[in-house]
């Protein structure tokens, strides 16, 4: 195995045991970008596109290659000095362009951010970097993480699916759960507002954690919706994002909402097994509710018969493992998390896009040199791609004064109910008293590039099984549970109580571990067969 | 039965919105705009009892979770070039905007 398709706990281990070295794993990840990944998004790319463009995973904005080979030589010297380089030391680690990184571009996907260079790093970042992780670039998102695919971004090509390079990755991690699973990087720090971790983990074969809200800091995150992004792991395998989590997690005194909680050893519990545990099934998240395109009456349809498939035979496996499966539990908010998404998302991004106006840094236009006003205006309008400006003006619509009572209040409400729905069935006094819910991470595997982009109801349902989880502020977990008739990954998901991870992570790998030999497990993304 | 957004309504958030927009993306943000109102629409429908609380945030925030505020000082900032640098028009330091025009109050 090559040392960038290598787990990063195993790579922690050659490392310390003088069996490898910082350099050599970036070099390895470097020959990998070299031979996958195709040129980088960029804006308007000349010709748009290339006979060479097909068949690449395109997840990298801007590689940050002096930048990782300065940071894995310091790793290899601390090493050589006889220091403790940390527990992430010498591991290559992709960074959602979402995020601030001093003295490398922070684009947002965005042409509005296109030129804006972070004159701070975020804590998340910085809690990588102390731990030793070597910080490989940025990746490709959708504009401001506004969409399921990837291909909102205003940085083309915009990323593939490392499975078939035909579909999308899912979004907006898709820069990050494509470089991870196309063996780019070990790990990936990406965001998830309303899957946007968990989604294209399903869609790309890889683990995603959406932590509890507040598990995080969110100091130097590009906001999107305040009251719902999360930062969060993306990685191979389970132990993998646990010891990422690790490194991340905790309160942060730059940001009032990292919760003041301590941080457990993920590790030390990982593999506790499931004895015990009470895991739920929920028919609500058997079926998705959604508008018919042609009518727009809502629909109510079974997930795919492989996807519950896959749910139940995880259930099964987890249960000879001694976990008690609860079945039936009733979560019946679940169909109302995207409509009350859709108005509560679009206020805070409204809200949070405000602030890009051409004056103090960003995009400004050239064609408004005596007008404040057109300035305004012009830079806004050729500054944000579609997607943003859908937001900002449905932000604005469902809150205003005249409509807020019965859209913005009312999805705030709604809010409370689908809460309701976790705390009664994680209840330990109450009647179903779970320590998780089993559930199918997406309604459907991932879906071919241009097949939704452009209808903005549909990608939204997209996130109809995550989106739960960002408006409770549970803990989500995105792992692999096999391969589907079209050949793609399907996800499944585990949703726990606040601060829960350590439980989830536990299930994930018990259930990693009863499919260690399964066949799905041999097979590699088309990139790299 | 669901709210439209005329096109007069869309127009004026247009305009609070400091966004200038082509016909061609005007058409197609106000069509995505009804289309997701059909679906906030299913809100409405929603039984709820009038003493249902809002809620800002998924998880509650307890006294012993939430961090203590930092304290309101004013802390030199180490970079104050790096930050003006990121400014698309500078002159000594001031940020330079294009002229406010003159407006009459109705």
């Amino acid at each position: 195995m090559e040392l960038c398709d290598t787990p990063a706990y195993e790579l922690a281990v050659l490392l310390r045991q003088k069996r490898t070295t910082a350099t050599e794993i970036l070099n390895s990840c470097l020959a990998r970008i070299e031979a996958v990944d195709g040129r980088p998004g960029t804006l308007e790319p000349q010709p748009a596109t290339l006979p060479e463009d097909a068949g690449k995973v395109h997840a990298f904005i801007t590689l940050m290659k002096t930048h990782a080979m300065q940071q894995a030589q310091a790793v290899d010297e601390k090493l050589a000095a006889g220091e403790d380089p940390g527990p992430l030391a010498g591991i290559p680690v992709t960074i959602k362009d979402i995020f601030c990184v001093r003295g490398a571009p922070a684009t947002a996907a965005s042409r509005i951010l296109a030129n804006f260079v972070a004159p701070y790093t975020a804590t998340p970042v910085t809690r990588l970097e102390q731990a030793g992780a070597v910080v490989l670039g940025k990746v490709n998102l959708d504009e401001f993480t506004y969409g399921s695919s990837n291909e909102s971004s205003a940085f083309q090509p915009s990323t593939r699916n490392p499975w078939n390079p035909e579909r999308v990755p899912g979004g907006s991690s898709g820069g990050s759960t494509a470089s991870v699973a196309a063996g780019e990087a070990p790990l990936s720090l990406g965001t998830d507002t309303a899957g946007s971790i968990r989604q294209p983990a399903a869609f790309c074969g890889v683990v995603g954690l959406k932590p509890t809200y507040g598990r995080v800091s969110r100091y130097g995150l590009i906001a999107f919706a305040s009251s719902l992004d999360c930062p969060g792991p993306v990685a191979r395998n389970v132990t993998d994002a646990a010891l990422m989590l690790q490194a991340i997690a905790g309160p942060d005194p730059q940001d009032a909402t990292a919760a003041n909680v301590p941080v457990p050893d993920y590790l030390a519990v990982l593999d506790e097994g499931v004895r015990g545990l009470r895991i739920g099934l929920s028919p609500d998240y058997f079926r998705i509710t959604y508008p018919n395109p042609e009518t727009g009456e809502m629909e109510e349809q079974p997930v795919p018969e492989e996807m519950t498939a896959a749910v139940r035979r995880a259930a099964k496996l987890l249960a000879e493992m001694g976990a008690e499966i609860v079945e039936d539990v009733p979560m019946p908010n679940t169909r109302y998390g995207i409509p009350a998404y859709f108005v509560i998302s679009r206020v805070e991004a409204a809200s949070n896009l405000h602030r890009y106006d051409g004056v103090k840094y960003g995009y400004r236009t050239p064609d408004a040199q005596n007008d404040l006003r057109l300035m305004y205006r012009r830079s806004r309008g050729q500054g944000f791609g579609p997607q943003p400006k859908l937001r900002i003006l449905m932000g604005m619509y469902v809150s205003a004064a005249q409509y807020s009572a019965q859209y913005y209040n009312r999805a705030l409400k709604v809010r409370s109910l689908i809460r309701r729905d976790f705390d009664q069935v994680f209840d330990r006094s109450g009647r179903y008293r779970l320590d998780a819910l089993l559930t199918p991470t997406t309604p459907t595997t991932a879906f071919p590039m241009a097949a939704v982009y452009g209808n903005s109801v549909m990608m939204q349902y997209a996130d109809q099984l995550t989106v739960p989880a960002n408006h409770a502020g549970v803990p989500g977990l995105s792992f692999p549970g096999g391969l589907a008739a079209d050949g793609m990954p399907i996800g499944l998901q585990l949703l726990g109580p606040d601060f829960s991870e350590a439980t989830l992570l536990r299930i994930a790998r018990s259930y990693e571990l009863a499919t260690e030999s399964d066949a799905w497990r041999k097979v590699k993304p088309k990139v790299l067969r | 039965m669901t709210d439209t957004i005329s096109r007069a309504m869309f127009d004026h958030l247009v305009d609070l919105a400091a966004l200038e927009l082509t016909p061609a993306e005007a058409e197609y943000l106000l069509q995505q705009m009804n289309n997701q109102l059909k679906s906030i629409a299913e809100l409405v429908a929603i039984p709820l009892d009038e003493d249902t609380p809002i809620a800002s945030h998924g998880v509650p925030y307890t006294a012993e979770m939430s961090p203590q505020l930092r304290l309101d000082l004013v802390r030199p900032c180490p970079n104050v070039d790096e930050i003006l640098a990121q400014a698309p028009q500078v002159n000594e330091r001031y940020v330079i905007v294009p002229d406010i025009p003159h407006a009459t109050l109705e």
